[in-house]
């Protein structure tokens, strides 16, 4: 009966092809560690927050005199509204953790390079897109940082030269932010951003499946055709689209591998989350800030206004540099240089693992001027933090800058053919 | 394995030093000590704040039938007790102060309160009620420690008493009022310990599904464990 059901679909959609080539017969390298599961877990936060997100729009009034009210409404008024409500808010704090532990992992491990550039660009992208998103979602509770906050990023768009002016008028729909701008930013959050997110998310994964994952090792393990006796290739069933081309070395179907060991990341992943949802829902002030607990004030200034804290080491960058248009520049130069990391880096040894050791403290400088820079976005500036900031800041630049200049001529360990597991 | 522990390691290295430099701000304010299952001390604080704050600081987000609820007071004991300007149960705690008047009378209109302990902390309203002292600059005679040039006048004063500004700059012991220091401090305690639970009314109810969210989790984080360890027996 489903076995009739299946073929009926497959002749005129190819249903189980798709299933094989994508899950259940996709090669995945087998010594994935730790940090492969916050591919899968940024997907699960993904799916959380559209949920989430639907039912919340059922009760949310998009504007300015109720949106507010209508949060408050459903954290009180509507069955289990508080917990829907906490679902989003701490999901878009761990959407965040994840993509960021998700990006170190590309960078310790090489995933950006030839032939992934492209799977790395629709990565960034996605990136780009949810930062977008959380921007314009931080609006709608229609608290006073919510209103501070989207007021001064939409400003930053003022220091373009020449068209700035009309182009924060444009953005807000209103000379000041107001109930105008947040039903656009509204229409933006719910409809427009997901939908592009989603799409991207696809192709992110399209690309990956296109050109193979990458591992902890750097290594291939898709060999030219032929080249590897059949006594050594992976037992395992691979879809045709693979082994046609090439002899499969130490992978295993992604399902039900991956499958299961997922799962268990995800067991290990919601117990953090649901901690913090339970029980600091506010993220101690970080995922959720104080001044947002009273309404949208325009005449009313929070006494330090700072952005979520994963917007952080943007605005530090942002903050530090003393010429408004300048630091825009700058702020969004930082992200344009992850886009570009695949030219930056002209090595072909993939992995932190094989590479030298300036390759891997200029990493960990890195990852620390990045956590500095966020920290610091969160707090007030005081001269001796923006100096820290500074230095921080050329730490953030340096990265790419050494990275193009060493990786050239670096000298690498040699790299196994083969992954041991 | 190594490389998990060292994840771990760096995530905990990082959020130590966050919170470090979260925590090196903030005022000296005292402990309210709250207790939200403390029904009794909630039903005085509801009293209070029906007595005393009401008249000008609405709760416009919470009604009065699920405060009722909440705290176990019986619908009729409710209406009869605590409701005095005849709305129905259902309806939310608000009052009828003009506000473009009171922004008038007291230089802003007085802010709804429901949020506040969230917005400033319940140790921050726990300080600040005990905090009030004579300033004879002030329009109402009264300046407050916490909250520099406040508008409102001491509304508990008939209870505390009167204080003052020793040379230090601390407020010194309240004379003259009809209770105790002592008797004082849990009235306040028992309105702070109110606004808290004002503030997230199902603060409760998820603390206690947190904790079988998360002995559920633990079980399940167990049994994914054993699973994928047996399906990955056959990898080598």
């Amino acid at each position: 009966m489903l076995t009739n059901f299946m073929a009926w679909i497959d002749k005129r959609l190819p249903v189980t092809d798709a299933w094989n080539k994508h899950v259940a017969q996709y090669p995945a390298p087998k010594n994935f560690n730790f940090w492969y599961f916050f591919g899968s877990l940024a997907m699960l936060v993904l799916v959380n927050q559209i949920l989430t997100g639907i039912w919340l729009t059922m009760s949310y009034e998009p504007s300015g005199d109720g949106a507010f009210a209508s949060v408050e409404y459903i954290m009180r008024d509507v069955d289990y509204g508080w917990l829907l409500r906490y679902m989003h808010s701490t999901g878009a704090s761990a959407f965040f953790i994840v993509v960021y532990m998700h990006m170190m992992r590309g960078l310790m491990y090489g995933s950006y390079q030839k032939p992934r550039e492209l799977l790395w660009i629709f990565g960034m992208l996605i990136f780009l897109v949810l930062m977008a998103e959380a921007f314009m979602g931080y609006l709608l509770p229609w608290g006073n940082m919510s209103y501070w906050g989207a007021q001064v990023i939409i400003s930053l768009f003022g220091a373009i030269p020449v068209i700035g002016d009309d182009l924060t008028l444009w953005i807000r729909g209103d000379y000041v932010i107001s109930g105008a701008t947040l039903n656009r930013f509204f229409a933006l959050h719910v409809i427009a951003m997901p939908l592009v997110l989603v799409i991207l998310v696809f192709l992110h994964i399209l690309a990956l499946h296109e050109v193979g994952s990458n591992n902890p090792e750097g290594t291939d393990v898709k060999k030219p055709k032929g080249s590897v006796p059949v006594e050594e290739q992976s037992k395992f069933t691979f879809h045709k689209q693979y082994t046609d081309k090439y002899d499969i070395v130490d992978a295993i179907p992604f399902h039900p591998y991956y499958s299961v060991k997922d799962i268990m990341g995800v067991a290990g992943f919601l117990i953090l989350f649901c901690w913090v949802m339970f029980f600091a829902p506010e993220g101690g002030g970080y995922f959720m800030e104080a001044p947002n607990f009273e309404p949208a004030n325009g005449l009313k200034t929070p006494e330090h206004i700072a952005p979520v804290w994963y917007f952080g080491p943007f605005y530090t960058i942002l903050r530090v540099i003393p010429d408004k248009l300048l630091g825009a520049i700058g702020m969004f130069s930082a992200i344009i240089v992850l886009f570009l990391v695949p030219w930056f880096d002209r090595g072909v040894v993939k992995s932190v693992k094989y590479r030298s050791k300036l390759h891997l403290l200029n990493l960990i400088q890195f990852s620390v001027c990045f956590v500095v820079l966020g920290a610091l976005g969160t707090l007030p500036a005081t001269p001796l933090y923006n100096n820290i900031g500074i230095i921080a800041t050329f730490g953030y630049f340096g990265f790419f800058v050494a990275l193009w200049f060493y990786s050239k001529n670096e000298k690498c360990k040699p790299v196994p053919e083969r992954v041991s597991h | 394995m190594k490389n998990l522990i060292k994840a771990l390691a760096f995530g905990l290295v990082t959020l130590v030093s966050l919170s470090a430099l979260a925590s090196s701000g903030g005022a000296n304010l005292d402990h309210a000590n709250n207790d939200l299952t403390d029904k009794e001390s909630l039903k005085n604080g509801f009293k209070t704040y029906i007595n005393y704050c009401l008249g000008c600081h609405q709760l416009q987000y919470q009604r009065y039938n699920r405060t009722f609820k909440d705290l176990g007071i019986e619908e009729a004991d409710g209406i009869e007790n605590y409701m005095y300007t005849g709305e129905k149960s259902g309806d939310h705690i608000t009052n009828t102060m003009p506000k473009k008047e009171a922004a008038k009378w007291f230089g802003t209109a007085p802010p709804d309160l429901t949020l506040e302990a969230r917005l400033r902390s319940p140790d921050w309203i726990y300080t600040y009620l005990r905090s009030f002292y004579m300033d004879s600059e002030r329009p109402f005679g009264v300046n407050n420690k916490v909250f520099k040039d406040v508008g409102m006048p001491h509304v508990l004063q008939d209870l505390q008493g009167v204080s003052s500004l020793d040379e230090h700059g601390n407020v010194t012991p309240a004379m003259g009022g009809s209770l105790t220091t002592e008797e004082y401090d849990i009235v306040v305690r028992d309105l702070t310990n109110f606004l808290e639970y004002v503030g997230e009314p199902s603060k409760l109810e998820r603390e206690s599904m947190g904790y079988n969210v998360l002995i559920f989790l633990f079980v399940f984080f167990i049994i994914s464990y054993f699973l994928k360890k047996e399906y990955w027996k056959d990898v080598h």
